[in-house]
């Protein structure tokens, strides 16, 4: 089965880097992947999203269409791209930040993935790993196991300790609202 | 080494690749889509021996790869569409002197500046007639990460094998897209060298060519007497108007794609043995048209695809047959019109021949392929 997951947020969020880590999750599980981006003239700011295409069978078009799950850091990435969605998929998103939903019949999960960066964990630059924490519990697209150690293989020396917690934090989030 | 696994960008694939065939010299003008091939080399190419120039532009670019090949060193140059136009003269100069080397165009939309970020394929005629003057022209066109990694090691092997420039062309999407790889183990890729003259260094003639019509290559300074030029030139090398002698040269630089045409010409084919309606479609959009015919055979439609990974010198066998079994074809690429040509040729009035294209700058829906493909049926 292919399964498609959208992270949109703006730019300088590391949403390509949650990309690139959750594909590599994937691979760790043995699966076929591909990722894109978008990829603007800008590199810094605006609504910028990286897609990740998991299957077990081979990836013919790379790009996602029929997108089963979408998370969303900003207003503006949602106004933007949430329109590929399935009808029954589901739909991250930062509470504080995005207030203004899209209609339609997909699972909704607002949750506080920046302010659980900042005040949770001291530094919003981890919202990106908090959030790839929640893709991975909503989601069927790759194990605990393979998103930690996909995690753990790309982030700096260093803040090893820091991005395990906040791939937990994004799990634990994920769970509370589940729940 | 052995053979790895992993998420790789396609144009980190082309520059590890690159490596593996052997390149040692890599001199370019950063531009977008394609920036990440200089990128990989400026840190691959020093923990080998080789050398990497950020040159003045793209013309100087294109003469500094001529000028390491011709010191013996296999060279590489990447760009896209607007350093693409710019690398032109000097290609046409590297085929004239029969200087090896890799060109890779990693395509965006155009003309002129166009949309840097967006694929498109519309330089498919550019690398077949870009350069002024009549000339043979080898261009490969992968449609994977894994695919870019391979064809430009074998971009290298026939650059090398037959002295002449080989064009590699992909989009922005197989450029920029990661995919998981397998690598095989680099010592078990075959890797080709340029062919050594036999004879002592008195009798050598720089552009006399035996049986195969590839002239032996000899290192400048190797000791060897060698002069090159970009003036019609005998086989010593130096500036001729004679008649026959350039008439003699310039059919030899075609024979000499010509005959080797098995060894360049790469495709492949699927669901082809019983359909009765094809796509043609190379790079990105032969991923699309993968999944369209998948779709239409599941609705009961017999399709099939040709996907040319050499597009140039053109496939004129394997389209001449696919037109005979099948009743239509259907051209899809990223431009207005560019391959049909070729593919209305070979086909000979034999299938119908239909377009499927685009120019937004966005790559071609499979949706759009059956689409187009259930209109022919």
């Amino acid at each position: 089965m292919r399964y498609e997951v959208r992270i949109s947020g703006e730019g300088g969020q590391g949403v390509i880097l949650a990309g690139i880590i959750l594909a590599e999750a994937a691979i760790r599980d043995g699966r076929n992947v591909v990722q894109t981006q978008v990829y603007g003239p800008e590199s810094r700011g605006g609504a910028t999203k990286a897609e990740v295409i998991i299957s077990d069978e081979e990836i013919d078009y790379p790009k996602a269409g029929r997108i089963d799950l979408l998370l969303a850091l900003t207003q503006e990435a949602c106004d933007k791209y949430s329109g590929d969605l399935k009808d029954r998929g589901a739909m991250i998103v930062d509470s504080s930040q995005v207030t203004a939903l899209p209609p339609g019949g997909f699972t909704l999960f607002a949750l506080p993935i920046i302010e659980t960066a900042k005040e949770k964990l001291g530094k919003g630059v981890v919202a990106n790993i908090v959030a790839l924490g929640t893709i991975a519990a909503l989601s069927s697209a790759v194990s605990r196991e393979a998103i930690e150690k996909a995690v753990l293989a790309r982030v700096p020396t260093g803040t090893e300790e820091l991005n395990l917690m906040a791939l937990a934090a994004g799990f634990e989030l994920a769970g509370a609202s589940s729940q | 080494m052995r053979a790895s696994v992993g998420l790789m960008q396609g144009n980190e694939a082309c520059a590890r690749g690159a490596i593996v065939a052997g390149c040692r010299f890599y001199a370019g003008y950063p531009i977008t889509p394609s920036s990440e091939i200089a990128e990989e080399l400026a840190r691959l190419l020093p923990q080998v021996g080789g050398k990497f120039i950020q040159m003045e532009d793209e013309i100087g670019a294109m003469g500094a790869c001529i000028g390491a090949s011709l010191g013996g060193v296999k060279s590489m140059t990447a760009t896209s569409g607007p350093g693409f136009s710019l690398k032109q003269e000097n290609l046409g100069y590297a085929i004239y002197t029969e200087v090896p080397c890799v060109v890779v165009n990693v395509m965006r939309g155009g003309p002129s500046t166009g949309l840097p970020t967006s694929p498109a394929q519309s330089d498919v005629m550019q690398a077949r007639w870009g350069t002024h003057g009549d000339h043979p022209m080898i261009a490969l066109a992968p449609a994977s990460v894994r695919e870019v990694h391979d064809c430009t090691i074998r971009a290298f092997n026939l650059a090398e094998r037959l002295r002449t420039p080989v064009i590699l062309l992909y989009d922005e999407v197989i450029g920029h897209m990661r995919e998981k790889v397998e690598l095989t183990d680099p010592s078990q890729v075959a890797i080709v060298e340029r062919p050594k003259p036999t004879c002592p260094p008195e009798v050598y003639l720089p552009y006399k060519a035996g049986e195969d019509d590839v002239p032996p290559f000899v290192r400048f300074g190797e000791g060897y007497r060698y002069h090159v030029t970009g003036l019609a030139h005998d086989e010593r090398g130096f500036p001729t108007q004679n008649p026959r002698v350039v008439e003699a040269h310039q059919r030899r630089l075609h024979r000499k794609v010509e005959r080797h045409r098995d060894e360049i010409a790469a495709y492949e084919t699927f669901m082809l043995e019983d359909a009765e309606v094809a796509v043609f479609a190379y790079g990105i959009t032969a991923r699309s048209a993968r999944a369209a015919v998948r779709t239409a055979r599941s609705e009961g439609l017999r399709a099939g695809l040709l996907r040319p990974i050499s597009l140039w010198p053109f496939l004129d066998l394997e389209v001449g047959k696919l037109a005979q079994q099948v009743k239509a074809i259907v051209v899809a690429e990223m431009n207005l019109g560019q391959m049909i040509y070729e593919v209305e040729r070979a086909a000979q009035g034999r299938a119908r021949v239909a377009a499927y294209q685009k120019a937004s700058g966005e790559p071609i829906h499979p949706e759009e392929i059956l689409a187009a493909l259930q209109e022919v049926r």
